[in-house]
């Protein structure tokens, strides 16, 4: 765990610096191999930066409407900067609402943009569990193991780490498969990526010591993962046919 | 339909099946909380005990307070974004007390001057109970790496939310104050 990194008189909050990294390394990514999937790279960055900054407004946006008897009480509180006062699912509503705008105004190819956004968010996918280690979110079940680490008060499974590996070893065959893929079919980048992404989530939220459970122990992060797998493995199947 | 479209269907029904046995594998023990009842300074952990001496004396521990809300704010005079909050911790104070809401504010004795303690809290006029951390144990016990860290308690105990920084807004503290209360004692 590195929360805070301390630079002199300077206290950098580490988890969302590396956010920021993974999002930059990652838009680098993949606005070089745009290209490949015929899609402008400025619309990659257009995209990224009108969805991030619509997310960050409907984020704050929905928490006001969840809590207006708040909010009517102490108005100046609706522009506080308090990361606190957000709604997440708000914000990936407007999120997303803001990049299908986008896409369509620019009339962009849903499958070519996803292929080509698709780099980006396997190296996102690595951040996210960089920052989570540092911050000792997402963090891993009790365990005996030796490589268990010590955090919340216990010995636990390194479950950032395994996590990042697999995002790792997904961003490869990523890579791979954008470059040296003779099958131009597109969205098949994409597919293949959430496929993977979602059997990793599938084994790794086992090790996780913070699962949202079922009352009857099942892991919700599972079961989305599952369906979100059989719902690739289909459209992959059916995009397949499409060329044929 | 195709041979190969044939092994992908069969393929798909394969992993499909291992997702759902590893699913069914990998269920929590029943009625387990993942994050457990270990003590931890996280949400969804039991808050750390502490018993530490307030301004005039008297002796607070935390565990006594089980079945009110509780907000801990670690806090150093000297520390701007500390003072700011503390009237927004006041006013919330006066009108969730009634309740049952409580709010321990922890000095960081150890790295502040006691001398200007009662100064201060005369000044912002605080009547909810200041506890000197001489030693920094307590800072230690709840990780603290930034002034003000607030940590939200609910009735059993449990932390519900950290705060790190500040300063909090009055409306961060009427949601996150009332959603304590709305639990059933």
């Amino acid at each position: 765990m590195l929360p805070i990194l301390q630079i002199g008189p300077l206290a950098l909050q580490t988890p969302g610096l590396i956010l920021l990294v993974g999002i930059w390394v990652g838009l680098w990514l993949a606005e070089r191999g745009a290209h490949r999937s015929e899609v402008a790279p400025s619309h990659l960055s257009n995209m990224t930066l009108i969805t991030l900054l619509s997310g960050l407004v409907g984020g704050r946006l929905f928490y006001v409407l969840l809590y207006p008897s708040a909010f009517a009480a102490s108005p100046r509180s609706v522009f506080s900067l308090s990361p606190s006062l957000f709604d997440p699912w708000g914000a990936i509503l407007t999120g997303l609402v803001a990049a299908l705008l986008y896409g369509s105004r620019k009339k962009l190819l849903l499958w070519s943009t996803l292929d080509a956004l698709t780099p980006g968010l396997a190296i996102v996918a690595i951040a996210v569990s960089a920052s989570n280690l540092a911050s000792g979110n997402a963090f891993g079940a009790p365990t005996q193991v030796p490589w268990a680490i010590e955090l919340w008060g216990t010995q636990r499974h390194p479950s950032q780490v395994y996590e990042a590996l697999a995002a790792l070893g997904i961003l490869v065959i990523v890579l791979l498969r954008q470059r040296y893929s003779g099958n131009r079919l597109s969205g098949m980048v994409f597919l293949v990526y959430l496929a993977l992404s979602a059997s990793a989530r599938l084994f790794l939220e086992a090790f996780r010591g913070d699962s949202l459970l079922l009352p009857n122990g099942w892991r919700v992060a599972q079961l989305t993962a599952w369906l979100i797998l059989a719902a690739c493995l289909w459209l992959i199947q059916r995009r397949r046919q499409a060329i044929n | 339909m195709s041979s190969s479209s044939l092994r992908w269907s069969l393929f798909s029904l394969l992993i499909l099946l291992i997702g759902a046995g590893w699913i069914w594998v990998s269920a929590a023990p029943n009625g387990d909380a993942t994050s457990g009842r270990i003590p931890a300074p996280r949400q969804g952990f039991q808050a750390p005990d502490f018993s530490l001496p307030t301004l005039s004396g008297e002796t607070v521990t935390l565990s006594d307070l089980r079945g009110q809300p509780v907000l801990i704010n670690l806090w150093a005079t000297w520390c701007p974004p500390c003072r700011s909050e503390m009237p927004d911790l006041q006013a919330t104070y006066e009108a969730y007390q009634d309740l049952g809401f409580v709010i321990l504010a922890i000095n960081a004795t150890y790295q502040d001057s006691p001398a200007s303690l009662e100064t201060f809290v005369d000044e912002y006029g605080l009547t909810f109970p200041i506890l000197m951390d001489k030693s920094g144990d307590t800072a230690r016990l709840y990780q603290m790496r930034a002034l003000p860290t607030s940590f939200f308690i609910d009735r059993e105990g449990i932390i519900q939310e950290v705060v790190v920084g500040g300063p909090m807004s009055p409306a961060l503290l009427q949601v996150r104050v009332e959603n304590l209360l709305q639990e059933a004692p």
